[in-house]
């Protein structure tokens, strides 16, 4: 919001007004927002219409974590706009609105001190503009509820009707704003339904796969079943003779990197869905497999597990890992594995395109409109102001809908077509075609004291990087990965080394909900609790001494920037107190220290810090005399700083509980020859009802620090509190994922 | 020629008597609240009523639908019980699962007015909700059943 901006918001401001109606220009413009539009718009995310209608932009993708409704609400409450007269707008990708990359667990954080100023600043106009017209001082006026209210006199005048003047006035400088006390929120944690809720309930939101637009065709796409396969040659003649198939057409093969390019592939477009995939399911496709065609999942996991046993490139040091080493009372080493993962919305990718006059206008399920823009225009060879994406629901996202490549194949084949296509992935498609989640091998090795308690650490880590999403030869992780859960633990332990081993890619990787520190998380919990039998003490309360006393640590990994989920660590430190705090959280709710294992039931526990949250977890597992394990009550206790949305932070980690228990125990994603092993919900397992947590209890730190992360740092600490529930109930030590491929009896 | 009604509207369909009742809902009918998910009868996303019964509308096809009546998700109106429950237990997530889960939970609660947990991970265990939220689908079921959490 610097000077600058404002200025530039005023002229445009000014150019409406000047023109009259609201005829813009410029292709860009006649896509302006309504609140753009609206008689009085201080800011890109906040607009008020004559008759009283508060528009506010949601500039951030909805795929179930309630961030559509919750930023809108921070600007409303500000304001104190009456919520039932609010309209909320989702934006089209576009600049001005700042990152609309919805990832990261980022939107609150990075977005809830804007939306404050959105809403202060326009109420503050209002209440100006108001006291102007009543000839009082400003600070007399006051806005409740969609009114400006001067209570000495009983007047009081409708938002709508000080627009037009509020409209004439200087924006104000944010530092003079005045925000409400936390006493006074409406709308800011009160449990508010979703904006969308009522529309979904009864089957009317609209999803990706949902949108249309006039006379489009439906396409369905045949990748290469082997990353990095080029079509050799296909025969289309009985695809063609399905009834509703109209056209098949190839697409080119990316070029590598292959960052969010659209694989290529032969598509069949037909006037509805259904011949769509009947005219694939005819079509002949014969591949030139190339080079990945060898790939091996399994023959890739032994070889990042033996690795990760050698010497790696390190990327953390401290102390004198081989002293302590020599000197340690007893040595413990172990390694785990995790495979690949694939992200399965339920939603598949879906998106539609229309491409006229050199112009792309498209509605996408997308967490990244702002990429669809990019992605779109490198395809298509033209400008990405050219491009303009509407953002439908998203059926789930997870990481996926963030590479938009399904979006540039719709504009690709509008353009090749002349008219608005459709592109469905089947589920098939979506599970053989992923960004996939890396598979990891991980070695651990640590030096113990008589008591049993580390004096040195070594963590080793192997994965094919994200970083070859756009660098093909990357062999090394990228600092982002490393800085989740693996170079930045905070043990308390004098000699501390991690090292990371070199992994060449065959397959795209992506980033899926909680990214690296899902399987660093894994290995560094799973280990600890080892650790602590070994010494025969408490899990808890070894992993509380480990943890040391409560202090802010400053993390120096070498040779690299300590990424801190893009944060300062001055803002948001390493705090083992609150660590500490959520730990003792769970304990106590549990009830951890009455719960004894007995044979076939167990209790496990794990802490972890990711996206600046304290997660702290205990599990309950039964596993059967047949070795069938049910989990009957989890409890998750969090500090995410500052909460704004305090029922949907609870629902996004009740939602990592089920999340977290599918990757430990069921999803695996094999390759063979190259190829994809698994197709669709019968081979590529998720948790459904009787395998999710029965009890998931969330406790909430009542917090003050600054607002954290929500959707995904739940997940990494429910594999390693399952791993050691199943430990403590069975005896046995399960260090590879997926759990259901160990026996447990 | 297939007829069939669909939320009491009486419907006549010239297509492919194999076309899956999903596509016809959703391409033709333009009535989306039903959902793709698989395609393989999977997932429950695609779950509506047909003669009462919840089934798979991606494994029924149009020939198997004649002469049938179907309710989808339309078809309730938002004045299910179920649908209030879900409401005021903040059900969805992202919802692309959720109207597969209500229509199937509608007919558990058909069959079972007061539905037991057992019978409830039975009915509802081919309904897969990616966002995890079956803690909540649970109680919802009971508050509208006015059965004890
Ligand atoms: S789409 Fe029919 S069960 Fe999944
Ligand atoms: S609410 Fe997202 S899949 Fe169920």
């Amino acid at each position: 919001m610097s000077t600058i901006k404002v200025m530039e918001r005023r002229a445009f401001l000014k150019y409406t007004f000047g023109a009259g109606a609201l005829i813009l220009g410029t292709h860009v413009e006649s896509w302006a927002s309504d609140a753009d539009k609206a008689a009085f718009h201080p800011d890109v995310f906040v607009g008020i219409q004559p008759t009283g209608e508060v528009i506010i932009v949601a500039h951030r993708s909805e795929m179930g974590t309630g961030s559509k409704s919750t930023l809108p609400m921070v600007v409303a409450d500000e304001l104190d706009a009456d919520w039932k007269r609010v309209r909320v707008e989702q934006a089209i990708g576009d600049e001005k609105y700042g990152s609309q990359n919805t990832d990261g667990s980022c939107s609150i954080r990075d977005f809830v001190a804007i939306m404050k100023i959105a809403g202060a600043t326009a109420r503050t106009m209002l209440e100006t503009a108001a006291a102007q017209k009543w000839n009082v001082p400003a600070g007399e006026c006051k806005a409740q509820l969609g009114f400006i209210v001067h209570a000495k006199s009983g007047k009081k005048l409708g938002f709508g009707e000080l627009a037009a003047a509020a409209a004439k006035l200087p924006v104000p400088d944010k530092a003079t704003l005045k925000f409400k006390p936390e006493s006074e929120y409406r709308y800011i944690n009160k449990n508010v339904p979703n904006v969308d809720q009522l529309d979904i309930i009864e089957g009317r939101g609209t999803f990706g796969m949902d949108a249309k637009m006039p006379g489009m065709l439906v396409a369905s796409i045949e990748h290469s079943p082997v990353y990095g396969g080029k079509m050799a040659s296909f025969d289309a003649a009985e695809a063609k003779k399905v009834a509703g198939v109209r056209d098949v057409i190839v697409l080119d093969p990316f070029k590598p990197p292959h960052n969010f390019q659209p694989l290529g592939g032969v598509a069949v477009l037909a006037d509805h869905t259904w011949a769509a995939l009947q005219g694939r399911k005819k079509l002949k496709v014969e591949w030139d497999l190339g080079p990945n065609a060898s790939y091996d999942s399994d023959r890739y996991r032994e070889q990042l597990l033996a690795t990760a046993k050698q010497p790696g490139k390190v990327v953390r040091n401290q102390g004198d890992v081989e002293a302590g080493f020599a000197s340690a009372a007893k040595i413990h080493e172990a390694s785990y594995s995790t495979p690949l993962l694939s992200h399965a919305p339920m939603e598949t990718p879906a998106a539609v395109a229309e491409f006229k006059d050199g112009k792309v206008v498209c509605h996408a399920a997308t967490q990244n409109p702002q990429a669809v823009q990019e992605t779109v225009a490198g395809a298509l060879g033209i400008d990405k102001k050219d491009v303009t994406c509407h953002v439908t629901l998203l059926g789930g996202g997870f990481g996926r809908k963030s590479k938009p490549d399904y979006v540039a194949e719709a504009a690709l084949l509008s353009k090749k077509t002349g008219k608005p296509v459709k592109v469905v992935w089947s589920r098939e498609d979506d599970i053989r075609n992923d960004f996939y989640h890396s598979t990891a091998g991980m070695y651990m090795k640590a030096g113990l004291d008589a008591s049993g308690k580390p004096t040195t650490w070594l963590h080793r880590s192997a994965f094919p990087s994200i970083g070859t999403t756009f660098d093909d030869k990357a062999e090394y992780a990228m600092e982002l990965e490393m800085g989740m859960g693996w170079n930045d633990l905070p043990y308390d332990i004098p000699n501390h080394r991690a090292e990371n081993g070199p992994a060449k890619n065959h397959i795209r990787i992506g980033w899926l909900r909680a990214v690296a520190n899902v399987y660093h998380a894994f290995a560094i919990h799973s280990f600890t609790d080892e650790l602590a039998h070994l010494a025969g003490k408490d899990p808890i309360e070894y992993t509380l001494g480990l943890l040391g006393p409560g202090r802010k640590i400053e993390m120096k990994p070498v040779g690299m920037n300590y990424w801190n989920h893009n944060q300062k660590q001055s803002d948001f430190p390493v705090d083992t107190a609150r660590m500490r705090n959520v730990i003792d959280l769970v304990a106590q709710k549990s009830g951890w220290a009455k719960r004894k294992a007995s044979k076939g039931h167990g209790w496990g526990f794990a802490a972890h810090r990711s996206f600046l949250t304290y997660v702290a977890v205990v599990t309950e597992v039964q596993v059967d005399d047949r070795g069938r394990l049910t989990i009957p009550n989890m409890h998750i206790a969090v500090d995410a700083g500052q909460t704004y949305n305090r029922d949907r932070v609870i629902s996004q980690f009740e939602g990592a509980a089920t999340f977290g228990t599918s990757i430990a125990m069921m999803s695996e994603i094999s390759v063979k020859d190259g190829k994809v092993q698994q197709s669709n919900f019968h081979n590529y397992q998720v948790a459904r009802m009787p395998e999710a947590p029965r009890n998931t209890h969330i406790h909430l730190i009542n917090s003050k620090e600054l607002a954290a992360g929500v959707g995904e740092p739940g997940v990494p600490p429910v594999p390693p509190s399952i791993a050691n529930a199943i430990f403590a109930a069975t005896g046995k030590r399960v260090r590879d994922l997926p759990m259901r491929k160990t026996k447990l009896v | 020629m297939v007829q069939l009604k669909v939320n009491g509207v009486t419907r006549k369909f010239e297509g492919d008597p194999e076309m899956p009742l999903l596509w016809y809902l959703r391409d033709m009918l333009e009535m989306t609240g039903t959902k793709y998910g698989c395609g393989m009868g999977l997932c429950g996303a695609c779950t509506v009523h047909v003669d009462g019964k919840a089934v798979r509308s991606c494994q029924t096809t149009m020939a198997n639908a004649a002469g049938k009546s179907v309710v989808t998700i339309e078809g309730l109106k938002g004045q299910h019980p179920l649908q209030k429950a879900w409401m005021a237990a903040s059900v969805p997530q992202c919802g692309y699962c959720q109207s597969g889960q209500i229509m199937q939970a509608a007919s558990l609660l058909k069959e079972h007015a007061k539905p037991t947990d057992a019978q409830i991970d039975e009915a509802m265990q081919g309904n897969i909700c990616r966002c995890g939220t079956y803690g909540r689908i649970r109680s919802a079921i009971k508050t509208a059943a006015g059965v004890k959490a």
